[in-house]
């Protein structure tokens, strides 16, 4: 249990740029960067979510149809898979500081793995998506979106949109838009989250992060977790909300 | 009040940023922020030089009432890319950039800015951008006028939305990791004794400036790549044809785009309070007001994008709102003209070409403000939007604030950048020159927009001739104005007189060393003893006998 005080001086610790005093200053600058750039992320999704929430609010008919045909029981999966891989690297980051490079590694791996799963999992509900014609745009050749509607009286067939009165096909094709602008960006993001994991692994494997230089870490930690909170955010407006439409 | 430490001429032959390394790699791979400083400099200067180039077209054509030089779509495309390169890659990295990336860690004794490799990564991101948008130019230009407004943008255009967009995408990046960086080394690096309150006032409204960055240009990101996708996709968050809403898109983008003037203006006012204060010899009046007015700008700027949508569908009650903020605007920009004025008061001005600049940015940011004002009014705005009217009123802002501040600033740390200084004399006459030509362009474009002449159209009636003919007179002069430094300052690198430490005997950071400097800025970490401004009275000089600028500079 014992936290290994380095041996190192703080003045000449291998890591330390030439243009910072000492560690705390450069960590203090690694950090306050990434809070600052995640600022600049919120703003950049809240365009996203002001458009959802303007055509939410004009097409809550079409909004509700095309929310009942998400895929919940994979989109509550998928925000399980997150959380817990928060909990993973929130862990690797308390591992890095006390300094014990195992149980490091292994909370890298595990959180970049659950990253992977829920990349897995988004890309079957793509499919699903793309399997019932419900790609937006003119973009794929042949296959536009027309998708089947489910008519009255027939037996619930789960491929086929149910339109709920006033939604039109128009409007679910624009949720479907912001659907798939709002978690694509966040796939996005996801991906560059792995990319920075895989590298995080590599140096930790090398035994470049010590309790004096963890910032690395400590930073991508700030980012995986933003990511996840805007899945928070992504999974009731775009899964849940609109679902008491269908029920009364 | 203490006397101002003395200053050690440095014997002339020593390491500097410039001559530290060299070859071709040593700048393109350096991280530096000088030299990062100076690779903006050249690039932004380029595009500078194409932008008026755009300029000069549209005067051309504008002479004669007929639309005899260019037809009707060509013209569309030389003013949108005139605007786009213009404010895209001119005036938003111009003074941030170059004078911010350069100055901002010596001011506060730092070594470097907390990102260097960011920082040169920024330049890259720029000039990624830039061959994007050149390439989009070269292949057919872009014709929907720099706002991008929708559907025209999205259905309708024939030409290169989705290439112009995608480089102002990218270089929106450049911009937000640029002020990223600045706000990480205001917070961080300060040298000891550099609070808060004893630091320039050009760090606070690049401080200001860097808020703006990281909170708006993420917006008019996010709102370009939805045009974009919407264009190539034919998906409908902005098209009404597709159940969206075309206003939308206009609310996106001035929430960025009118904060970007800001941007454009904030930094451009931080060059002139150094300006005022270090040319007056006094200390600036009311340090707090005019620091606390820039972050004022910053806020305020947020609030007021709804004044470009009076004569959409927006509510008249969000209009009203828009309006009395857009008003609100003006209270922290009048702080900084009164304080600057004041400053002026009783002082010991001396007239060399930055602070020419610095006048003549008062006068023309007044006309600006205050002309903006009509368009804040509600009833106004009716009549005069889309005029020439607004064309006048952004370019005494654009040029006659950002520009003047730039090219004031470029003149006053010439002699830090270069190690060299500008030839004086051409100087206070380029000023000149270009203060009575700017004037002379868009003085006549109040009065013809006022009448009635409209915007964006490449022919005109016969009675607005008049006004045209002495813009294109004018232009035709700032123009001539704008050469004048570009030639000198190439010409001072080479030959112009060696400059000392400090030509000016100011007690600010940046001037305690060497020029140019070392590529570490100081031999040691300077430790912060003094206010900033803070210029040592005569008598206590005089028995010191330290530090005597009135005696040296007669």
């Amino acid at each position: 249990m014992a936290i290994e005080a380095t041996t190192q001086p703080v003045h000449g610790h291998r890591s330390l740029q030439h243009h910072f005093e000492n560690m705390e200053q450069q960590r203090e600058a690694g950090t306050l960067g990434m809070w600052i750039f995640l600022v600049t992320e919120i703003m950049f999704f809240g365009g996203m979510f002001l458009a959802y929430a303007l055509y939410r609010s004009l097409y809550p008919a079409a909004f509700a149809s095309a929310s009942n045909h998400l895929d919940i029981t994979l989109g509550a999966v998928n925000t399980g898979v997150l959380i817990l891989s928060s909990f993973t690297m929130a862990m690797a980051v308390y591992f890095t500081q006390v300094g014990k490079q195992r149980p490091q590694v292994l909370c890298l791996v595990l959180t970049l793995f659950l990253g992977l799963a829920f990349l897995g999992i988004k890309a079957v509900e793509y499919h699903d998506k793309y399997e019932d014609h419900l790609i937006p745009g003119r973009l794929i050749p042949g296959n536009p979106f027309n998708p089947a509607v489910q008519e009255e009286g027939q037996p619930i067939d789960h491929h086929k949109l149910h339109l709920l009165p006033g939604a039109t096909l128009e409007k679910v094709e624009m949720f479907y838009w912001i659907y798939f602008a709002m978690t694509g960006m966040h796939a996005l993001h996801m991906v560059i989250g792995a990319g920075l994991l895989t590298f995080l692994i590599i140096f930790s494997l090398k035994g470049r992060f010590d309790p004096e230089y963890h910032s690395p870490v400590e930073v991508v930690g700030l980012y995986w977790h933003f990511v996840d909170i805007v899945w928070i955010f992504l999974f009731p407006l775009l899964y849940l909300l609109g679902r008491h439409f269908e029920h009364g | 009040m203490r006397p101002i430490e003395s200053f050690e001429v440095p014997a002339p032959p020593r390491v500097n940023y410039i001559n530290a390394q060299y070859g071709l790699k040593s700048w393109l791979l350096t991280k530096d922020h000088k030299r990062i400083a100076l690779l903006y400099l050249g690039s932004i200067t380029f595009f500078f030089f194409i932008g008026g180039l755009y300029a000069l077209m549209i005067r051309l054509e504008l002479l004669t009432p007929q639309g005899d030089l260019l037809q009707s779509t060509t013209y569309n495309k030389v003013f949108t890319q005139h605007g786009i390169i213009m404010i895209f890659f001119f005036l938003i990295p111009s003074i941030p950039a170059t004078l911010g990336n350069f100055l901002i860690p010596m001011m506060i004794g730092a070594k470097d800015l907390a990102f260097p490799r960011i920082n040169l990564l920024s330049w890259y991101i720029y000039l990624l951008g830039g061959v994007i948008t050149i390439y989009a130019l070269l292949a057919g230009g872009v014709d929907t006028g720099w706002t991008f407004y929708t559907p025209f943008s999205t259905t309708f255009s024939n030409s290169y939305v989705v290439a112009t967009g995608l480089g102002i995408f990218i270089n929106g990046f450049s911009s937000i990791l640029t002020g990223l960086n600045f706000i990480v080394t205001i917070h961080t690096m300060r040298a000891p004794g550099m609070t808060w309150f004893r630091m320039p006032l050009f760090l606070w409204s690049h401080y200001a400036t860097s808020l703006i960055m990281i909170l708006g240009t993420p917006v008019v990101a996010i709102t370009i790549l939805l045009l974009a996708f919407e264009r190539v996709a034919r998906v409908g968050i902005f098209d009404p044809a597709l159940g969206g809403d075309p206003v939308l898109f206009q609310h996106l983008f001035w929430f960025y785009s009118h904060p970007a003037v800001y941007i454009m203006v904030l930094p451009s006012m931080g060059v002139i309070s150094e300006l005022i204060a270090n040319f007056s010899r006094k200390n600036i009046f009311g340090y707090s007001f005019v620091a606390f007015s820039s972050l004022a700008i910053a806020v305020f700027g947020f609030l007021v994008w709804g004044h470009h949508l009076f004569v959409t569908s927006q509510s008249v009650y969000a209009g009203m709102i828009f309006s009395f903020l857009s008003f609100a605007v003006a209270i922290p920009s009048a702080i900084k003209v009164f304080n600057w004025t004041a400053t002026l008061y009783r002082s010991s001005i001396s007239y060399d070409t930055p602070m020419l600049y610095a006048l003549g940015f008062i006068g023309l940011f007044t006309v600006g403000g205050m002309t903006g004002l009509f368009l804040a009014s509600l009833a106004t705005d009716v009549h005069l939007s889309d005029t020439y009217f607004v064309v006048a009123h952004f370019h005494y802002i654009m040029v006659g604030g950002a520009l003047m501040g730039y090219l004031g600033g470029l003149h006053y740390w010439w002699p830090k950048i270069a190690g060299r200084m500008y030839p004086e004399g051409w100087g206070r006459f380029s000023a000149l020159i270009i203060f009575v030509g700017f004037n002379l362009t868009f003085l006549p474009q109040f009065i013809a927009g006022y009448l009635g002449m409209p915007r964006r159209y490449h022919a005109y009636p016969p009675e607005f001739q008049v006004f045209n003919v002495l813009s294109t007179a004018g232009a035709s002069i700032l123009g001539f104005g704008m050469l004048i430094p570009a030639i000198y300052f190439v010409w001072s690198m080479r030959y112009g007189k060696h400059a000392e430490s400090n030509p000016w005997h100011l007690p600010g950071l940046e001037w305690r060393t060497q020029s140019p400097p070392p590529t570490e800025n100081f031999e040691v970490t300077p430790i912060v003893t003094w206010e900033a401004y803070e210029f040592a009275p005569r008598e206590e000089t005089e028995v010191v006998g330290k530090f005597r600028p009135e005696l040296e500079r007669i």
